[in-house]
């Protein structure tokens, strides 16, 4: 196993121990799990629709990780700094970018583990009738692109500061453009004022364009690649804030 | 083993370390001294490769800390100021996480493990989340996690602040018993520290180097060192400081208590150059037949030496 690999899992698993460790898991596991089920079943009517397929599940979900995936990212480096453990972290032999990987991995395996915990919804919805079983594939894979792309944004903005809240509020922010940029009313906006080329930039930017994509059934590797990359620019981001002041 | 060339650290436009050379060699215990704001966590800061230099540089077992920090790293143990360790583990699975940062092998890190947790005497909470442990024991567990790899050079942050006496006495022990083959710098501001566990002190002010030599250097800088202080029972203040001050070797008396036609006086004797004093005293006291209740040598006092260093540049 190479130094790198070795590096990342090791942070990576000190991580995953440390939401255990705290209410942090279990708070976040249950707030989550009961707002998705009133997001599911009140407010986006699965029942009255009667059809069964998980849309009203997963048209909700960006806006639920809008709100807590910052949540969970906010204390990923601002309390490193705070704690000053981050001296600890970066004076081992560990390098800045092996550190911002192994805790945004641990994350998004954090956020995946409670994704996976709404597989009851799924199960019901086969239970009441003949869902398309690939639609929801394809949606869990979008979910877990976009919480990742959520928490990439919010593990960058950590590392800018020490105070949480201070962090929480930019991630929202930030996150909140990148939903905003896919509405239509948004984008009639931007028809007016801007260039063709750039409103076209703006909906490609959009969380909610390629999200629902995905959440179509669709595999586009454009979608795909797009949360990808949008993780790989914010987590080297992210390396390049924590190495450069790390000691601030 | 650390070669620390030209360092400088500028923060906007305030100079925090300011052109530091020093070397260590392995065996030698260094401390660091000076007032707070100084620049000594920085520049610890800046050896342990967590802060990059303006200009400068250092190397660690011959590694530039700038060009690679993680080799640098490997044989660095590094204690931070304020030992920060994760409040949510337990000082076990933070040693295991050391361990496995340091890419130690699983029965080497057992052993370690097993003879730090001795060596620092924190058996007793192993299983205890951090955040519940005192002081005392946070600031061991941060140790433990210095030295688990046994690393060649060894940067300790105020290893004993906030310690009571006895756990004091029990790191410096333990810092004398590793220093034989590594090279140990730590910085600390209680002075009688550096005497008990260092083989060399430097102190630095407004990032500056203002001292480098061994503790008993720096005492024998004291102006009352090498004085000879005198307590006598049957003689006047002013007869008996006429007499001190012919001699040839005392430079100044000082009465320090007795005033005039009182027969109890308490005087200091300074030598006037670097010959020793106590035993023309002694045969003048005798000659006079003095009621001699109390003689000594002064030793001098660090914390004048230290204040007088440490001002100096403050005035200039």
């Amino acid at each position: 196993m190479s130094v790198a690999l070795h590096n990342t899992r090791c942070v990576f698993k000190r991580e995953l121990q440390g939401y255990f460790a705290t209410p942090v898991a279990y708070v976040f596991l249950v707030i989550y799990l009961i707002l998705s089920g009133v997001f599911t079943w009140y407010l986006g009517g699965l029942y009255e629709q009667d059809q069964a397929d998980l849309t009203p599940f997963f048209s909700f979900q960006p806006w639920l990780f809008l709100a807590l995936i910052p949540a969970l990212a906010m204390r990923l480096w601002a309390e490193e700094r705070h704690s000053g453990t981050i001296e600890l972290l970066l004076t081992l032999p560990i390098s800045p970018g092996q550190a911002v990987l192994g805790k945004f991995l641990a994350a998004w395996l954090f956020v995946g583990v409670a994704l996976a915990l709404t597989v009851g919804e799924w199960i019901t919805v086969a239970w009441l009738g003949g869902p398309d079983h690939g639609v929801i594939a394809t949606s869990y894979l979008g979910t877990l692109l976009l919480a990742g792309a959520f928490l990439a944004i919010g593990a960058c903005l950590s590392a800018l500061t020490r105070n949480q809240v201070v962090a929480f509020v930019l991630s929202i922010s930030i996150g909140f453009l990148f939903i905003l940029s896919g509405y239509p009313a948004v984008l009639e906006f931007a028809e007016a004022v801007l260039p063709n080329f750039l409103v076209e930039a703006v909906q490609q930017m959009s969380f909610l364009t390629h999200f629902n994509g995905l959440v179509r059934g669709v595999i586009d590797a454009r979608d795909v690649v797009f949360f990808l990359s949008l993780i790989g620019v914010f987590l080297f981001a992210n390396t390049v804030i924590v190495d450069s002041k790390k000691a601030d | 083993m650390i070669e620390i060339q030209q360092l400088t650290k500028v923060f906007g436009t305030r100079p925090a370390v300011d052109h530091v050379t020093f070397n260590v060699q392995p065996g030698e215990v260094l401390g660091f001294l000076g007032p707070n704001g100084a620049g000594k966590s920085t520049t610890m800061k800046m050896i342990t490769g967590f802060l990059s230099p303006t200009s400068g540089g250092a190397r660690i077992c011959g590694h530039e800390v700038t060009q690679d920090p993680i080799a640098a790293q490997r044989c660095i143990g590094y204690l931070p100021e304020g030992a920060p360790l994760y409040p949510d583990m337990t000082p076990t699975s933070l040693l295991r996480f050391v361990s496995e940062a340091r890419s130690m092998k699983r029965a080497r890190a057992q052993e370690r493990t097993d003879e730090v947790v001795a060596l620092v005497g924190i058996g007793s909470v192993m299983s205890q989340r951090i955040d519940t442990l005192s002081k005392g024991f946070k600031r061991r567990v941060g140790l433990a996690a210095a030295i688990l790899h046994d690393p060649e050079v060894l940067v300790l942050d105020e290893p004993t602040d906030g310690l009571d006496p006895n756990q004091k006495e029990e790191v410096r022990k333990l810092i004398r018993s590793m220093a034989k083959d590594k090279v140990i710098v730590l910085s600390t501001h209680i002075l009688e520290e550096v005497e008990a566990v260092c083989t060399r002190a430097i102190i630095i002010s407004e990032g500056r180097v203002l001292f480098d030599g061994t503790p008993a250097e720096l005492r024998a800088r004291s102006a009352t060192h090498g004085a000879v202080a005198l307590h006598l029972g049957n003689t006047q203040a002013e007869a008996a400081s006429a007499a001190l001050s012919g001699l040839a070797e005392v430079g100044r008396v000082e009465v320090l208590e007795g005033s005039p036609g009182e027969e109890l006086v308490r005087l200091r004797a300074y030598a006037a150059g670097d010959a020793p004093l106590l035993h023309s005293i002694t045969d003048l006291a005798r000659s006079k037949n003095w009621d001699v209740q109390h003689l000594s040598v002064e030793r001098g006092s660090l914390d004048e030496v230290f204040r007088t260093i440490t001002t100096q540049t403050g005035a200039q």
